[in-house]
């Protein structure tokens, strides 16, 4: 019989390792499931882990998809080594859309002194957005003691429906054919693009600089180090007189933020006007990509790129091997599992023999 | 009147799905396990159930189906957090987002496909009465089973020796384990018989009271059904009367759009979603409130032997 008996400490190479584990893990239930469906499975790795490197074109596709990912992530991870359980990362992003976009649709002749200035305060607008619609679930939950992982779903879905309003509603383009859709916005409001040609853009910039900003906040400041104590040990925390207070406004402020940036960034980016389509799942996706990637700012770089490409995947399994779309979901879903259960081996080392009677 | 009667009966079937689901997640939170993958595992029940019903046309089996789906899923669910001793939140949520990709991955075939007319249930002479018949006897025997659910569980969990055990290892495993019991095997069964629950109110959504399959359709109905448990301060009586409540709000917003209230539909789509947090508000407002009622283990791990 198989049992477990836990590591002196926690293992160094089974944390670096874990992740690598579930990947395979995860492809190979991938290959049985792309053989169960008839389908040649080295096409199906292909179209995953091949196609989505393969250029120029496909990695600029593929940062798109990244960048929000590692936005929403790192604020993520601040907030679960704090021990918040920010799970509202979508409505974050979605109320930070709105926010960009509302400042894009002002754009016009009277704002061209600006120049490609516009783009500054839309991304601000995005950041408040996301940090206010966060702000909510900080507030109730110090004010009222409400649970933030339900506070925070629930307001998923006050978002979607308040996009759906607006853009139904009060902003729907009137020469946009009754479609729920905003007026396009003006040219001067897209995201500066990184290269001629690719759709790569100055959001890949502005995540790394967000990677580094985290890290050092983490592992070289006090209070990113206060934060972190809270997380693992509150008695100890609140024995150094660290505020749980602080802790939960700052994790959730800057998560909300990141989120609402990623947002803003999607908004005046690929999307160029706001349409019922604004949530892709990127909030949720984010909560994977911050497990994967260690809650570490450096892994949830590697990690995005992975689900990334489990995104692209996705759309090109559906477009050559006629495969649903959805196959990114159990793929995304299916490693978190086996990352959660892999993590097992970081704290306990498998044993044959007799275990001790549970 | 007869509006009256039809947003009573309207009410009393949302509120059906919620309890069950929400009786099913008390019973392992009970036992001092929260599962946050209610949703996923009611999206796939759902699929499941839908798929049954399709194929082999009887709803018993579709319920069986959706139970089995839940079952499983809260069996992976609980080998992990209890005996990997993995992050309860974390695990919970790998649910919800592989129920939500698998079922939509399953189900993409199934978007079309109708299932037949829906049987009607009726009681006999009592279902003829004005208003009350058509409020209150005219529904799945369901409706009527759930509230024997809350009735028999609360009997189960406060009069029996089996509901002491139970309440014991949410309380305190320790104790329970010092005493002889199998902890970590009562919270598995604690947790594969949520899941089942939360099977069954995914498979009554898209059999019974939808009934079609949609992508998503569980539409946050388990996180309601979570936020449930707290509401109730973990009494299942108070999880059945919570849920016609929630299920009230629900049906609130069609009978206003029926009414021709002037208002945005999207606005009062967002009610029960808005009323959830109100109420979780209300609920914990006093902490002393949810720290006396709450299942003194809940959500912590327990391992024996170290």
């Amino acid at each position: 019989m198989l049992r477990l008996e836990a590591r002196p400490q926690p293992s160094r190479v089974m944390s670096m390792g874990s992740p690598l584990l579930a990947l395979a893990i995860t492809v190979v239930v991938g290959i049985v499931l792309f053989a169960a469906l008839g389908k040649d499975p080295a096409r199906g790795l292909q179209v995953f882990f091949v196609e989505p490197v393969k250029s120029a074109y496909a990695l600029s596709e593929l940062s798109i998809k990244a960048v929000p990912l590692v936005l929403i992530a790192l604020g993520l991870a601040l907030c679960f080594r704090s021990n918040i359980w920010n799970i509202g990362a979508e409505g974050q992003f979605v109320v930070g859309a709105l926010a960009a976009g509302w400042v894009a649709m002002q754009a016009g002749p009277g704002t061209a002194w600006l120049g490609k200035g516009i783009v500054l305060p839309i991304l601000l607008a995005g950041v408040l957005g996301g940090m206010a619609w966060a702000a909510i679930v900080a507030l109730l939950r110090e004010r009222f003691n409400a649970n933030e992982i339900l506070v925070s779903l629930m307001l998923v879905y006050v978002a979607d429906m308040l996009l759906a309003y607006l853009v139904y509603g009060p902003w729907k383009d009137p020469a946009g054919y009754n479609f729920p859709q905003t007026i396009t916005f003006d040219a001067t409001t897209k995201i500066p693009r990184l290269v001629a040609g690719l759709r790569m853009n100055i959001g890949l910039v502005i995540a790394l600089a967000a990677v580094a900003a985290l890290w050092a906040f983490l592992f070289r400041t006090y209070r990113g180090f206060a934060l972190q104590v809270g997380g693992l040990a509150p008695a100890a925390a609140r024995y150094a007189g660290f505020s749980s207070r602080r802790a939960l406004w700052t994790a959730l402020l800057v998560s909300g933020g990141l989120a609402g940036l990623a947002g803003g960034l999607e908004a005046a980016g690929p999307l160029g006007q706001l349409t019922p389509y604004v949530p892709a799942g990127y909030g949720f996706a984010a909560i994977i990509v911050a497990f994967v990637g260690r809650l570490h700012p450096v892994g949830i770089v590697f990690s995005a790129v992975l689900m990334s490409m489990f995104y692209i995947g996705g759309e090109l399994a559906q477009s050559r091997l006629g495969l649903p779309k959805a196959l990114t979901g159990v793929f995304q879903g299916l490693l978190l599992f086996a990352l959660l259960a892999c993590d097992t081996l970081i704290h306990y080392r498998v044993r044959m023999g007799r275990g001790v009677k549970a | 009147m007869n509006e009256l009667a039809l947003l009573l009966a309207a009410t009393l079937n949302a509120g059906t799905v919620l309890a069950i689901a929400g009786l099913g997640l008390l019973i392992n939170e009970r036992a001092g396990i929260v599962n946050l993958g209610a949703e996923g595992m009611m999206l796939v029940a759902a699929i499941a159930g839908f798929a049954t019903a399709v194929h082999s046309g009887s709803d018993v089996l579709a319920f069986v189906a959706g139970m089995g789906a839940g079952a499983l899923m809260a069996a992976a669910f609980g080998v992990l957090v209890i005996w990997l001793n993995t992050n309860q939140y974390a695990t919970g949520l790998a649910l919800s987002l592989f129920g939500a990709g698998f079922s939509a991955f399953v189900g993409i075939t199934y978007t079309q496909q109708r299932i037949g007319e829906r049987p009607q249930f009726a009681f006999p002479g009592l279902s003829d009465i004005p208003v009350l018949g058509p409020a209150l006897f005219r529904h799945h025997p369901l409706v009527y089973g759930v509230v024997a659910l809350a009735v028999g569980l609360t009997w189960f969990l406060y009069r029996s020796r089996a509901g002491l055990v139970l309440r014991a290892v949410g309380e305190s495993p320790e104790s329970a384990h010092a005493l002889g019991y199998p902890v970590r095997r009562i919270r598995l069964a604690a947790v594969v018989a949520g899941g089942a629950l939360c099977g069954l109110a995914g498979a009554y959504i898209s059999v019974i009271y939808t009934p079609l399959w949609v992508e998503g359709m569980v539409a946050g109905k388990g996180w309601i059904a979570l936020a449930l448990t707290t509401f109730a301060t973990w009494r299942p009586l108070r999880v059945l009367l919570g849920a016609y409540l929630f299920g009230g709000v629900t049906m609130l917003q069609f009978h206003l759009q029926g009414e021709g209230v002037q208002i945005a539909s999207q606005w009062l789509t967002m009610l029960p979603y808005l009323s959830t947090i109100i109420v979780l508000v209300l609920i914990s407002r006093n902490p002393n409130w949810i720290k006396v009622n709450m299942p003194a283990s809940l959500g912590k791990p327990f391992f024996p032997g170290n």
